[in-house]
């Protein structure tokens, strides 16, 4: 009885928490009109408060739409997607790597750049800002998605993230593996990339999401309005166009709640990583 | 020779990633350094004088103070919402383990959602005329507009919690995971009741795991500036007009000495802060 009794108090922050991701799904497939008619105090000033329900009349006109009517939408998803990728195979080319070296190999200079590692990933956007845009300015990549890309993909939350996993890796394994004539290179590869593998794609999953919502970054650095990415462009999207704009949130969501769905335990390992282990 | 050799193959490792750390990151910022002592007309050498701008600076005196009270407020209000969800999950356990998995997924869809896709949601909710009056007029309450004015600090709290909460729990239960099951029989054994077992024996055992919380709420705090931006722009009301506001409109004003010396003082303070933390943590 009891326990029944925590298990539905527990669900009133587990319906708070979906609300929002239930409004878009359910407002996705509301027509344009009827949305209006929901919303009209708020977009027309009439008297009353917004009501919100199931549509009546489901419908798919606004995906419709999206799709054929809106290339700018189209743009912007694909300038989010380009951002997240290149950063993404930023981290994996130089982060992964960044992350074993720290774990598994003793240099002079090692706890110096460890350190550095923690106290970047802990610095607010501001503290790096205009350091950012000089050096990117002075590189002429000021207004290119390379501006973004770039410095994200040497962040150091990712790599310290996997630097975590790897540590767990017994090193008696590389001594074994060095007796049988395995390079270290081949070590990396053969042993740290497979027993790694799980922390990796958490850390990844972690940094897609975070790229998926990006915004003092393209903000700061971006100007041109087609290079920019769904984070700026939705906000612009006029509420007389509310089944629209309900749409396009969604399905800009989409990417992020698709993997979030598939990799669930991965998140919640790369999570307690960053905080808990060791 | 075999341990030269492993030395150069630690470096050969890392220095790809560190030299672009160094060229994005260390080198520029130590140019922004330079540039907070200097002018931003002609560049010439004005000491401390664009500090005492920033420290003197209206908008940025009172931004900082929002800032603040957000964060004073915010990251102890979070802690406690999640420590009760992960207690809560927790008590569910043995027969209501699927339910509870479920639940925790279910805490967790916020840090999933990308913010500019959640803020249509809490502009309609939180408008004037919005959801949350609407439910509160059957009640016969009258609200106001939740953005406008004091009530603004509030809806920011609620939409950090929202978003961080279930990030949050999931490392309270991670911390609860990792004290041993042997502790609590004996403190039973000891006829300790729960709530003494659970400030007395869980709280200081998991001590490291609390500093780590605050740590990474604080991390997650400044990212509130998302939310802010997109729900109410460069300009928001007076109560939510943060330090990263501040920043963004010197650079729209390209008050580039004034960021420099802003930026410094920030890197230090956030400096002195994980300082302190980590001296807790480690005692």
């Amino acid at each position: 009885m009891r326990k029944k009794l925590l298990l539905c108090s527990l669900c009133i922050p587990a319906a708070a928490a979906v609300l929002p991701l239930i409004f878009l799904i359910a407002g996705s497939v509301t027509g344009n009109v009827e949305i209006r008619e929901y919303l009209s105090p708020i977009i027309f000033g009439g008297d009353g408060y917004a009501v919100w329900h199931f549509p009546l009349y489901p419908t798919l006109r606004n995906f419709v739409e999206l799709l054929l009517d809106s290339p700018e939408f189209f743009q912007m998803f694909w300038n989010t997607q380009k951002i997240t990728v290149g950063i993404l195979a930023g981290q994996i080319l130089f982060g992964i790597p960044a992350a074993w070296g720290l774990a598994c190999y003793e240099f002079s200079g090692k706890k110096m750049i460890y350190r550095i590692y923690i106290v970047l990933m802990m610095m607010p956007f501001q503290v790096t800002m205009l350091s950012e845009y000089l050096q990117l300015k002075g590189l002429s990549l000021l207004d290119t998605h390379w501006a973004v890309i770039l410095p994200g993909m040497f962040a150091t939350f990712t790599p310290f993230l996997i630097y975590r996993f790897f540590c767990d890796i017994p090193k008696a394994l590389f001594e074994a593996a060095r007796m049988d004539g395995a390079g270290e290179i081949r070590i990396f590869f053969t042993i740290g990339l497979p027993i790694g593998s799980s922390g990796i794609i958490a850390a990844l999953l972690l940094e897609f999401l975070t790229c998926q919502s990006m915004l003092e970054e393209p903000l700061t650095f971006i100007e041109t309005k087609s290079r920019f990415p769904l984070s700026l462009y939705l906000p612009q999207i006029d509420l007389t166009q509310a089944g629209f704009a309900v749409c396009a949130s969604f399905v800009a969501a989409l990417p992020a709640v698709m993997l979030f769905l598939m990799g669930q335990d991965y998140l919640e390992q790369g999570i307690v990583a960053a905080g808990v282990k060791s | 020779m075999n341990n030269m050799k492993k030395k150069y193959t630690g470096y050969f490792f890392i220095l790809p990633a560190f030299t672009g750390v160094m060229i994005f990151y260390i080198l520029p910022f130590l140019d922004v350094i330079r540039r907070s002592f200097v002018s931003v007309y002609g560049g010439g050498f004005v000491g401390v004088g664009n500090y005492t701008a920033v420290l003197t600076n209206g908008a940025f005196l009172k931004a900082a103070g929002n800032t603040a009270r957000f964060t004073l407020l915010g990251i102890p209000f979070l802690m406690a919402v999640s420590l009760l969800l992960a207690l809560g999950l927790v008590g569910l356990g043995g027969k209501k383990r699927q339910a509870a998995a479920l639940l925790k997924s279910t805490f967790l869809v916020p840090m999933a959602l990308p913010a500019a896709s959640v803020v249509l949601f809490f502009r309609l909710f939180f408008h004037g005329k919005g959801f949350l009056n609407a439910v509160l007029s059957w009640f016969g309450f009258s609200g106001t507009d939740w953005m406008s004015g004091k009530s603004a600090l509030f809806v920011l709290i609620f939409c950090y919690i929202w978003k961080n909460a279930g990030y949050t729990t999931v490392l309270w239960m991670a911390g609860f995971a990792g004290v041993p099951e042997s502790v609590y029989e004996a403190a039973r054994v000891d006829g300790a009741g729960a709530w003494n077992t659970f400030w007395h024996i869980t709280i200081p055992m998991i001590r490291p795991v609390i500093f780590l919380i605050a740590m990474i709420s604080l991390l997650n705090s400044f990212q509130i500036y998302r939310e802010v931006w997109l729900l109410a722009g460069n300009y928001p009301a007076e109560p939510i007009y943060l330090v990263q506001h501040v920043f963004h409109n010197w650079f729209l004003s390209l008050s580039m000495d004034k960021i420099a010396a802003g930026a410094v003082l920030l890197c230090i303070l956030v400096a002195i802060i994980i300082g302190l933390l980590q001296r807790i943590w480690e005692r």
